[in-house]
């Protein structure tokens, strides 16, 4: 086994945990990965060695995943939003906090969600997560705050993301 | 409290534990006397916790064995391993039969092959590469799981619309369903001088077939079916005017030529 394959396989399972909570369904989180190693592969010529391994990853699967995001799914997801929020109130208690949590993240548009998991998830510095996305650490910063103040009001009740729509 | 000066994104680093040690007693004082804003940070701490508790169970599960194949070998090379041999014995075959074998077949069968002067020469040797070309394309695409074609036949109206946009020609993607055919989809690919269309069909089974299509025979003259072997694939070919014919599929010839047939009527009546 190639120091590169070993290194991949140490991987998997944070990318696995990223995909998951960016994408939410498993198959569809699996399939990214799996895109990714491959688009891996396919441009290890241009991964600096030394450089951070992870964080190159983790920008390949952001690029796939904006080349899917581009496919029309906007539709689908809006009325997903509402649908939620229909069936919510009828859930369950007990399926409570997580699941609310999985909800409201899947609520955050694209981009506050990426930086917000990076960070809390994968526990990035900022300055790698300017560098995985491609942006400046002053995008990710107002991304985060606004990130973790949306999914805030998303957790504190319906009302505040019937509210925040309208804004928008 | 206007002499202490704090920014938001310091506000952000002291959630994540990122803020320098020089500034943590300065924040820390903030907060103290902000508990509106203590508190919102004490909710982006608890959306951390929340957070990992909800996707590092991800972590413990075990890797599927997709992915550690992914991971241990190249997309390329595990493409590549299964296409190599097929394409050096194609081009083993193109090479020996290609020059002397073609004249060999040229005195078997059509008549009008048999005297080769430079141009029939020409002529003799396009079709021979035209069905290398054909069978290569399908051995490159044929196997792709996932993405055999570039537009599915659930948009076959489009898809032949497209085609023959591009080829410059009416273009039909014959149906074959009464001989346990259905249409996969298409794609377009580069030949010699300008774009070609590849249809991919499968059967019941899985055994894919592919219809290769090119308005680049300038010739404009008709031949009969032609047959050539290509490594694993048979492919049979014939030129009607403009256009070039090759149907290649990993199936005997007698049935290659069943449906070689019927793709040939349908063209002739359309």
């Amino acid at each position: 086994m190639s120091a590169d394959s070993e290194t991949l396989l140490t991987c998997i399972p944070r990318l696995r945990r990223y995909a998951r909570a960016l994408v939410g369904d498993r198959t569809a989180a699996d399939d990214l990965v799996q895109d990714t190693l491959e688009r891996a592969w396919g441009k290890f010529s241009l991964w600096r060695r030394g450089s951070d391994m992870r964080a190159w990853l983790f920008g390949i699967m952001h690029n796939l995943h904006v080349d899917q995001r581009r496919k029309p799914r906007l539709d689908t997801q809006e009325l997903d939003e509402e649908a939620s929020e229909l069936a919510s109130p009828a859930s369950p208690p007990d399926a409570l906090a997580l699941r609310d949590l999985q909800s409201a993240l899947s609520q955050l548009p694209d981009e506050q969600r990426e930086v917000l998991l990076l960070v809390a998830l994968q526990e990035m510095s900022y300055e790698q997560v300017a560098s995985t996305l491609g942006i400046p650490v002053g995008t990710v910063m107002s991304r985060l705050s606004r990130g973790r103040e949306r999914l805030r009001l998303l957790m504190d009740g319906r009302a505040a993301s019937v509210a925040l729509k309208v804004v928008k | 409290m206007s002499r202490i000066e704090i920014h938001e994104h310091e506000l952000q680093a002291y959630v994540d534990g990122l803020l320098p040690e020089s500034r943590r007693g300065e924040v820390e004082a903030y907060l103290a006397s902000h508990p509106r804003e203590a508190q919102r940070l004490q909710r982006y701490q608890q959306q951390n916790r929340e957070i990992r508790a909800l996707f590092d169970p991800v972590l413990d599960e075990p890797v599927p064995e997709q992915l550690r194949a992914a991971a241990l070998v190249p997309a390329t090379a595990r493409a590549s391993q299964r296409l190599w041999p097929r394409l050096v014995a194609g081009l083993l075959i193109a090479c020996f039969s290609g020059g002397a074998g073609w004249l060999l077949r040229g005195e078997l069968q059509p008549p009008r092959l048999v005297q080769l002067d430079g141009e029939q020469w020409q002529r003799a040797s396009q079709p021979a590469s035209f069905a290398r070309q054909a069978a290569i394309a399908h051995v490159v695409y044929s196997p792709d799981v996932r993405r055999p074609v570039e537009i599915g036949a659930d948009q076959e109206d489009q898809l032949v619309a497209w085609l023959s946009k591009r080829l410059n020609a009416k273009i039909q993607a014959p149906s074959l369903g009464s001989l346990g055919y259905e249409l996969i989809g298409g794609r377009l690919l580069p030949g010699n001088s300008g774009p070609v269309a590849q249809f991919m069909y499968h059967d019941g089974s899985g055994q894919r077939l592919t219809l290769y299509v090119s308005t680049e025979n300038n010739s404009n003259q008709n031949t009969g079916f032609h047959f050539a072997e290509e490594g694993p694939v048979n492919v049979f070919y014939w030129i009607d005017g403009p256009f070039g014919y090759a149907l290649s599929a990993g199936i005997d010839k007698g049935e290659l030529v069943r449906v070689a047939s019927a793709v040939y009527a349908q063209l002739q009546h359309k």
